[in-house]
């Protein structure tokens, strides 16, 4: 039971402090539960059917399918990230004025929603697969004492992951609003460089990216990318003990392309001067 | 119409497929899990080039070929056959697992 909890708790935590973030980053927006929820489900549904052709998948592109499966996920949800905070970076200023009133600007309706629905469907849908085709060979060798122990197991490890995103949740939504955006932005664009770099591993082990250097440095005698600290910061800023050089170029890649983006968008913005917090970076 | 100087293009470019490194000089090393095993467990890898691991799942259950020192990772269902390149690596040993069964170890020792 506790081993199955393990493993799964770890699986949903990935997810569920992308959720909790991106949640926190929509706060405001009318029926942002729904689109979360929405992106949730089919993330569900899609985990289900991706681990039903988990063999089809893994063998397919002699035997790269999955890499290239993973790559694909990780930079559409890096694509999603980062339209989601050059949008912001134009419209979170006024969003965050405004957000204390009633009779909100029509234009926090057309805030992308459903870039933040993909990114968590694409989360869940990423993680969920590998917990679907986990309990599958647990309750197929009939280990870890039997189905009951299974599903008490997976419903711990489920309880405790969502309880970390709701956690991280609730640490950013008691940010008082008009500085909300601004850390919700840096936050969204640390995950899209780490989601970046994870991608590019990915491609590399599919060897169509060289490793330009397979480990760069070594931190892993200060913290493990195993051990529970690890796993978050590998999740919220893309910490990797040993990386490869091809991971820190995407890394630093991703955080001057959406970075500059978002400078370029927000200074374009009109009424700048006007001494509110804009919700921009550096 | 195949000119002479068509011929030889083709032969020139046929030769650099055939010796290109990507084709001709990456080994391929087997590993095959048995039985909540990595065999062998300790697989001998060359330094300084690139290797590809084709990692084999002879059990009844799925896996995920995992090493956080390679940093890489691959869900292996049973029966199938996955392709993973690594290096080139420095000598040394690199501890790979089974991400869904973490006492299933091994390790690739490059010489």
């Amino acid at each position: 039971m506790l081993p199955t909890a393990i493993i799964v708790f770890r699986e949903v935590l990935e997810a569920a402090l992308i959720v909790g973030i991106v949640m926190a980053a929509a706060r405001g927006a009318p029926r942002r539960g729904l689109w979360v929820a929405g992106g949730i489900a089919a993330g569900v549904l899609g985990a289900i059917g991706v681990a039903g052709f988990a063999a089809e998948i893994a063998e397919a592109a002699a035997g790269m399918g999955q890499s290239l499966f993973d790559a694909a996920i990780l930079f559409a949800a890096v694509g999603m990230l980062g339209w989601h905070n050059v949008w912001m970076s134009s419209h979170g200023r006024e969003l965050a004025a405004h957000a204390a009133q009633l009779g909100r600007d029509v234009r926090s309706g057309a805030r992308p929603l459903w870039a933040i629905a993909i990114v968590v469907a694409l989360a869940v849908l990423r993680e969920g697969s590998e917990i679907v085709l986990f309990l599958y060979g647990i309750a197929l060798a009939g280990q870890g004492g039997g189905v009951l122990a299974m599903i008490v197991g997976g419903a711990l490890g489920l309880a405790l992951g969502v309880a970390a995103g709701t956690a991280i949740y609730g640490g950013l939504v008691a940010i008082p609003m008009r500085h909300l955006f601004r850390v919700t932005s840096w936050l969204v664009l640390l995950l899209a460089a780490g989601l970046a770099s994870q991608g590019a591993a990915f491609l590399m082990q599919a060897n169509l990216l060289p490793p330009l250097g397979d480990t760069l440095w070594n931190t892993s005698f200060l913290l493990s990318d195993q051990s529970l600290p690890g796993r978050v910061l590998h999740t919220l800023i893309g910490y990797t003990a040993q990386p490869a050089g091809i991971q820190v170029v995407f890394y630093i890649a991703t955080l001057f392309v959406i970075g500059g983006l978002m400078r370029l968008v927000g200074h374009a913005a009109p009424g700048r001067s006007d001494g509110t917090a804009a919700p921009r970076i550096a | 119409m195949v000119t002479p100087a068509m011929t030889r293009i083709a032969a020139v470019f046929l030769l650099l497929a055939v010796a290109s490194p990507a084709w001709a000089q990456t080994p391929q090393i087997a590993i095959a899990l048995r039985d909540h095993h990595f065999v062998p467990a300790n697989v001998p890898a060359p330094a300084g080039t690139k290797i590809e691991l084709r990692v084999r799942n002879e059990q009844k259950t799925p896996a995920e070929f995992e090493s956080s020192s390679l940093h890489r990772e691959q869900v292996v269902t049973p029966g199938a056959t996955i392709s993973v390149y690594v290096g080139p690596l420095d000598p040394g040993r690199y501890e790979f697992f089974d991400d869904f069964h973490p006492a299933t170890r091994g390790h690739l020792v490059v010489k």
